[in-house]
C-alpha cells in the first residue's frame, strides 16, 4: 500500500508538467482556433534555450531561465507572425498542416544544434527527497510539482483577472462579436502565442531537469494531446485533473505492468476518449450550425 | 478576421479537365520513360526509379487521404511499416510470392489503419491527426518491442527476390507496373461517384449527406485505401530493400511523405507524382551539396538527418504558404492553364 | 383530392435553450407546390434542416410517403427521394459543373470501389449512362450546356443557383425542397426560375417545398402557403387566403420594411 502511494506520488508530480503543456495547447486553441502540434517540439527547444544561456553561455540559472523563456516567447510570437498569420482564413487542415511542419524544423534545428545526445541541465531543484511519512518522494520532481503547480496557478489568475486574459477569453467565445467591441485580435493571437511559449519552455525545462533534453523532448506531445483530449480541448480546469489523471495512470501502469505497457497509455486514453466521450471530460460541444 | 467569404489564391483539385488527349499521350509518356530506364540508366538509375516508384504509390495513397477527402494524416510511414513488417512476415513463414505478400500488406495496412481510423473519424475535426499520431508512436513501439515477431531493432532480413530470371531489373519492372496499375487505379476513382464523394465530403460535409453520402464510410474508405496504399509500398519495400527494421517508419518518414503531398499538389494524381519524385531525389541531392561543401572531420550522417527535418518541414510550410497547389501549380501555369485565382477554391 | 407525401406533426427544436420550432405541423400535398414564409429567424430553415436530418427534433414526427424519416441519418433522404438546396449555394468549388450535377445521382449509382479502380465494362458504363442522363434531363431544362464542363467557382451567382437545382433534380426526387431559390436573382431570372420549377411540377410529378422572402414570387406560384412565425406556424393555406388572414399580416408589420 506504501508503495502504491509512492507511485500515486509520483505520477501525480510527473502530472504536473503535462498540466503546464497542455496549458499551453489549450490557450493556444482557445484564442486562435489552431490545433498546435509543435507542443512537443516547442516544449523541447525552450528546455535548449534554457541550456543556451545557463550552461553554455555560462550566465548562470537566473538569468538563464529569463533569457530562455523570452527566447521561447520570441519564438511562438515568430511562429504566429509569420507562419500562421499568412494563413488566417485558410482551411483549418492547412493550419494544423503547417503546425506539424513546423515541429519538424524545429527538431531538425536542434539536431543541427545541439546533436543526438542527451544534455543534462544544472541542479536548480533540489536533490534531496522528501518524506511523507513512509513515503518517499525524489526531491526533484517533488519540486518541479511544486514549480509546475505554482506556474500554473499564476497563468489561471492571470488569465482570469487580467485585460488581457479577459480579451483572450471573448475572443474564444466568439471572434467577430470580440473584435467588433474593440479588441485587437491580432494582438490577442501574438499573445496567446507567447503564453504558450513561456508555458512550454517552463514544463521543458522541469521536465528535463530530471531527466536532460534531447532533441527527441518533444515526443512527450502525444502524452500532452491525451490530456488535452480527455480534458476536452478547451477547458483550462479540466487540464489539471486530465493532466495529473494520465500522469498518475502512466506512473501506476509502469510500475505494476512494465514500461512497455507505460508507452501504450497516452494512445489508450485517446482512443477511449474518442470512443466514449469525443468532446472530452470538460469540453464544449460546439453547436454546428449550417 | 476568419472571414469565410475571403477569396483566397489557392486551390489544388484538378478542376479543370485536361484535354483527354494531353492526358493520353502523358501516361504513354511516362510509361515509356519507365520501360527504358534499364536501357539508358546505370544501376543506381534503376536503384532510384525503384525508390522512387515506391514512393509513389505511398504519396499516391496519401494524397487521397489528405488532399482528395481533406482527413490529415500525420502517421503515414507507420502504415507503410505495417505493409512491410505482414509481407515480410508472410514471405519468411509461409513463402508467399510477391503478388500474395502485396495484397496482404495492403490488407493489413488498411486493417490496422481502420483499428485507429474508426474511432476518429466517427467525430469531427482533427481527431484523426490525433490518432494517426498514435498510431505512429505506437506501432513503432510494437515494430521495436515485439522482438520474437518483429526482430526488435535488427528487424528481418529477406532473401533475394529473383524475377523470371531478371535480377533487379526484373524486379524494377514489378515495382514500376505496380505502381503504373497503383497510379491508374486512384485516377480512375476520381471519375467516378467513390472519388466524386471523397472531395465532396471535403470541402461541404453536409451537402454531401443531402445527396446520399454516407460521411463517416466515406471518410473511413479514403482513409482505408490511404493506409492500404502505405501497405503496399511497405510490401514493395521490403522486398526491395530486403531488411524491414522499426528505424525505416519514423516521424520523419511520415513528414517526407506529408511532404511529398504538399510539394506535389493536394489533390492531385500527376501531383503525388512530382511531389514524390522530388522528395525522393532531394535528399540525394542534398547528400552531394553536403559532401562537396563538408569541412573535414563534419559527421555527414549526423548533419544530414537534423537537416532532413528542417527541409522537409520548411517545404510544408512555405508550399502552404506561397504555393498551396504544389508543383501541379507551376506545371499548369507553364501550360497557359491557369484560371484567375478566385475561381479556384482551397481545401 | 392529392394524398399528402409529406407530414410534419408536432416537431419540437431547442437550441441551448431557445426554441427554434415549437409544435410545427404541416402536410404538403403531392405534385403540388407549398411555401414556407415567415420574417427572418422564424423558423423556416431550421424546419429544412430537421427534415434533413441535420438538427434533432426534441418531439414531434416527420412522415414522408408512409415512412418515417426522424429515425433516419441524414444521409438516407436522397435513396429516399428528397432533394434539396440551400440558402447560401452549397456546390463543390473544387468540381465542374458536371461533376457537381453528377453528385446528385450517387445514391443511385452503384460502382464499387475495385470496378472503379479499373474503371472498365460496368463502371465506365455506369459514368456514360449517368452523363447522358444528365445532358438529357437537367442541363438542357436549366440551361446549363455552355458550362457544363467548366469550373463551378466564378460562375455568376444564377448560374450557380441553377447548378444547384440541376444537382437536385438529377435523382429524379419525388420531394425537392429548395431554401430560398429567388433569393439574390434579378426579377428576369426570378421569372426563369419559377417557370422552371412550375415545369418541373407539372412535368415529372415532382412535389415541391420551398422557403423564401419573395411574395410576389410565392404567391403567384404556391399551390398552398405557410407562415411560420417566432417558431410557431400561424396560418396556412392558399395564397389568397394566407394574404388576408391578420395575424400574418401582423406579423409582417414593420418586419418587411
Amino acid at each position: 500500500m506504501a508503495l502504491f502511494l509512492e507511485f500515486s506520488l509520483i505520477g501525480l508530480a510527473s502530472g504536473g508538467i503535462y498540466v503546464l503543456a497542455a496549458l499551453s495547447f489549450v490557450i493556444v486553441y482557445k484564442a486562435t482556433n489552431i490545433f498546435n502540434f509543435a507542443t512537443g517540439e516547442m516544449m523541447m527547444l525552450g528546455t535548449y534555450f534554457f541550456y543556451l544561456f545557463d550552461t553554455q553561455l555560462g550566465l548562470g540559472w537566473i538569468v538563464g531561465l529569463g533569457m530562455g523563456l523570452t527566447s521561447a516567447a520570441l519564438l511562438a510570437i515568430v511562429i504566429e507572425r509569420v507562419m500562421l498569420r499568412p494563413l488566417i482564413g485558410r482551411p483549418h487542415i492547412v493550419l494544423v498542416m503547417v503546425t506539424f511542419g513546423v515541429g519538424s524544423i524545429l527538431r531538425g534545428f536542434a539536431g543541427l544544434i545541439w546533436g543526438p545526445n542527451v544534455r543534462q541541465l544544472p541542479e536548480t531543484l533540489p536533490r534531496k527527497p522528501i518524506f511523507l511519512g513512509d513515503i518517499l518522494v525524489p526531491g526533484k520532481l517533488a519540486w518541479g510539482f511544486v514549480t509546475a503547480g505554482v506556474i500554473a496557478a499564476l497563468f489561471m489568475i492571470y488569465y482570469k483577472f487580467s485585460r488581457a486574459g479577459t480579451a483572450i477569453r471573448a475572443t474564444s467565445t466568439d471572434q467577430i462579436t470580440a473584435e467588433s467591441l474593440g479588441i485587437n485580435i491580432r494582438a490577442v493571437f501574438l499573445l496567446a502565442w507567447a503564453l504558450a511559449g513561456l508555458l512550454t519552455a517552463a514544463s521543458g525545462i522541469i521536465t528535463a531537469s530530471v531527466n536532460g533534453v534531447t532533441p527527441q523532448l518533444g515526443l512527450v506531445a502525444l502524452n500532452v494531446l491525451a490530456v488535452v483530449m480527455l480534458a476536452g480541448m478547451t477547458s483550462i480546469g479540466g487540464v489539471i485533473i486530465a493532466g495529473l489523471f494520465v500522469g498518475w495512470m502512466e506512473t501506476i501502469v509502469g510500475a505494476y505492468l512494465g514500461a512497455a505497457w507505460q508507452s501504450f497509455i497516452p494512445y489508450l486514453v485517446v482512443l477511449v476518449v474518442m470512443i466514449v466521450k469525443p468532446y472530452g471530460l470538460f469540453g464544449e460541444q460546439r453547436v454546428e450550425r449550417i | 478576421m476568419t472571414a469565410p467569404s475571403q477569396s483566397l489564391p489557392a486551390a489544388a483539385s484538378g478542376t479543370k479537365p485536361l484535354d483527354p488527349r494531353i492526358e493520353t499521350i502523358s501516361w504513354i509518356l511516362l510509361v515509356l520513360v519507365m520501360i527504358s530506364v534499364p536501357v539508358w540508366g546505370s544501376i543506381y538509375a534503376v536503384y532510384m526509379a525503384c525508390l522512387i516508384s515506391i514512393n509513389v504509390i505511398a504519396t499516391v495513397g496519401l494524397n487521397i487521404t489528405v488532399g482528395y477527402a481533406g482527413l490529415l494524416s500525420i502517421g503515414h510511414s507507420a502504415f507503410l511499416g505495417v505493409g512491410a513488417y505482414a509481407s515480410a512476415l508472410m514471405w519468411l513463414h509461409l513463402g508467399t510470392p510477391l503478388a500474395v505478400n502485396l495484397v496482404i500488406g495492403a490488407v493489413a495496412a488498411f486493417a490496422i489503419g481502420l483499428v485507429f481510423g474508426i474511432p476518429a473519424l466517427r467525430i469531427k475535426g482533427v481527431y484523426l491527426a490525433i490518432a494517426t499520431l498514435a498510431a505512429q508512436y505506437s506501432l513503432y513501439f510494437v515494430f521495436q518491442q515485439w522482438t520474437s515477431v518483429t526482430g526488435g531493432d535488427r528487424g528481418l532480413s529477406l532473401p533475394k527476390i529473383d524475377v523470371f530470371g531478371f535480377g533487379d531489373t526484373g524486379f524494377y519492372y514489378v515495382v514500376a507496373f505496380v505502381a503504373l496499375i497503383a497510379t491508374l487505379a486512384a485516377r480512375n476513382l476520381f471519375r467516378t461517384r467513390i472519388g466524386r464523394s471523397f472531395i465532396a465530403v471535403r470541402e461541404k460535409d453536409y451537402a454531401a449527406q443531402v445527396l446520399g453520402i454516407n460521411v463517416v464510410s466515406t471518410k473511413l474508405i479514403a482513409f482505408g485505401i490511404g493506409a492500404a496504399y502505405a501497405g503496399i509500398a511497405g510490401a514493395l519495400l521490403a522486398a526491395f530493400l530486403r531488411i524491414v527494421n522499426p528505424d525505416q517508419f519514423t516521424l520523419v518518414s511520415s513528414v517526407f511523405f506529408l511532404a511529398a503531398v504538399v510539394v506535389g499538389g493536394r489533390g492531385s494524381i500527376l501531383g503525388s507524382i512530382l511531389g514524390a519524385l522530388f522528395m525522393t531525389l532531394m535528399p540525394e541531392f542534398l547528400r552531394e551539396i553536403i559532401a562537396l561543401v563538408s569541412i573535414e572531420g563534419a559527421d555527414l550522417a549526423s548533419l544530414l538527418s537534423p537537416l532532413r527535418e528542417i527541409i522537409f518541414g520548411s517545404l510544408i510550410v512555405l508550399f502552404l504558404i506561397f504555393e498551396p497547389r504544389g508543383l501541379v501549380g507551376f506545371v499548369d501555369r507553364a501550360l497557359g492553364r491557369s484560371e484567375n485565382v478566385e475561381a479556384r477554391q482551397e481545401h | 383530392m392529392t394524398s399528402d407525401i409529406l407530414v410534419v406533426s408536432g416537431v419540437d427544436v431547442t437550441f441551448g435553450g431557445i426554441r427554434a420550432l415549437s409544435d410545427v405541423s404541416l402536410s404538403v400535398p403531392e405534385r403540388k407546390i407549398t411555401a414556407v414564409i415567415g420574417p427572418n429567424g422564424a423558423g423556416k430553415t431550421t424546419l429544412f434542416n430537421v427534415i434533413s436530418g441535420f438538427y434533432k427534433a426534441n418531439s414531434g414526427s416527420v412522415t414522408f410517403a408512409g415512412t418515417d424519416l426522424l429515425s433516419q441519418p441524414a444521409h438516407t433522404r436522397s435513396a429516399n427521394g428528397i432533394s434539396r438546396t440551400f440558402q447560401n449555394i452549397a456546390l463543390f468549388p473544387g468540381m465542374t459543373v458536371a461533376e457537381n450535377i453528377k453528385l446528385g445521382a450517387h445514391a443511385q449509382l452503384r460502382t464499387s470501389l475495385f470496378a472503379a479502380g479499373l474503371y472498365l465494362g460496368p463502371a465506365a458504363k455506369e459514368e456514360r449512362e449517368l452523363e447522358e442522363r444528365m445532358d438529357k434531363t437537367v442541363i438542357e431544362l436549366l440551361g446549363l450546356q455552355d458550362n457544363r464542363d467548366s469550373s463551378v467557382s466564378g460562375l455568376p451567382y444564377g448560374t450557380q443557383k441553377r447548378i444547384e437545382l440541376a444537382r437536385a433534380l438529377i435523382s429524379g426526387p419525388r420531394l425537392l425542397m429548395l431554401d430560398e431559390p429567388f433569393a439574390g436573382l434579378p426579377t428576369t431570372e426570378k421569372a426563369t426560375m419559377a417557370a422552371q420549377i412550375r415545369k418541373v411540377v407539372d412535368e415529372r410529378g415532382v412535389t415541391v417545398l420551398l422557403i423564401d422572402h419573395d411574395m410576389e414570387s410565392i404567391m403567384g406560384m404556391s399551390d398552398q402557403v405557410v407562415v411560420l412565425n417566432f417558431g410557431e406556424v400561424i396560418a396556412a393555406g392558399a395564397p389568397a387566403d394566407v394574404q388576408a388572414n391578420p395575424a400574418v399580416i401582423e406579423a409582417y408589420l414593420g418586419a418587411e420594411a
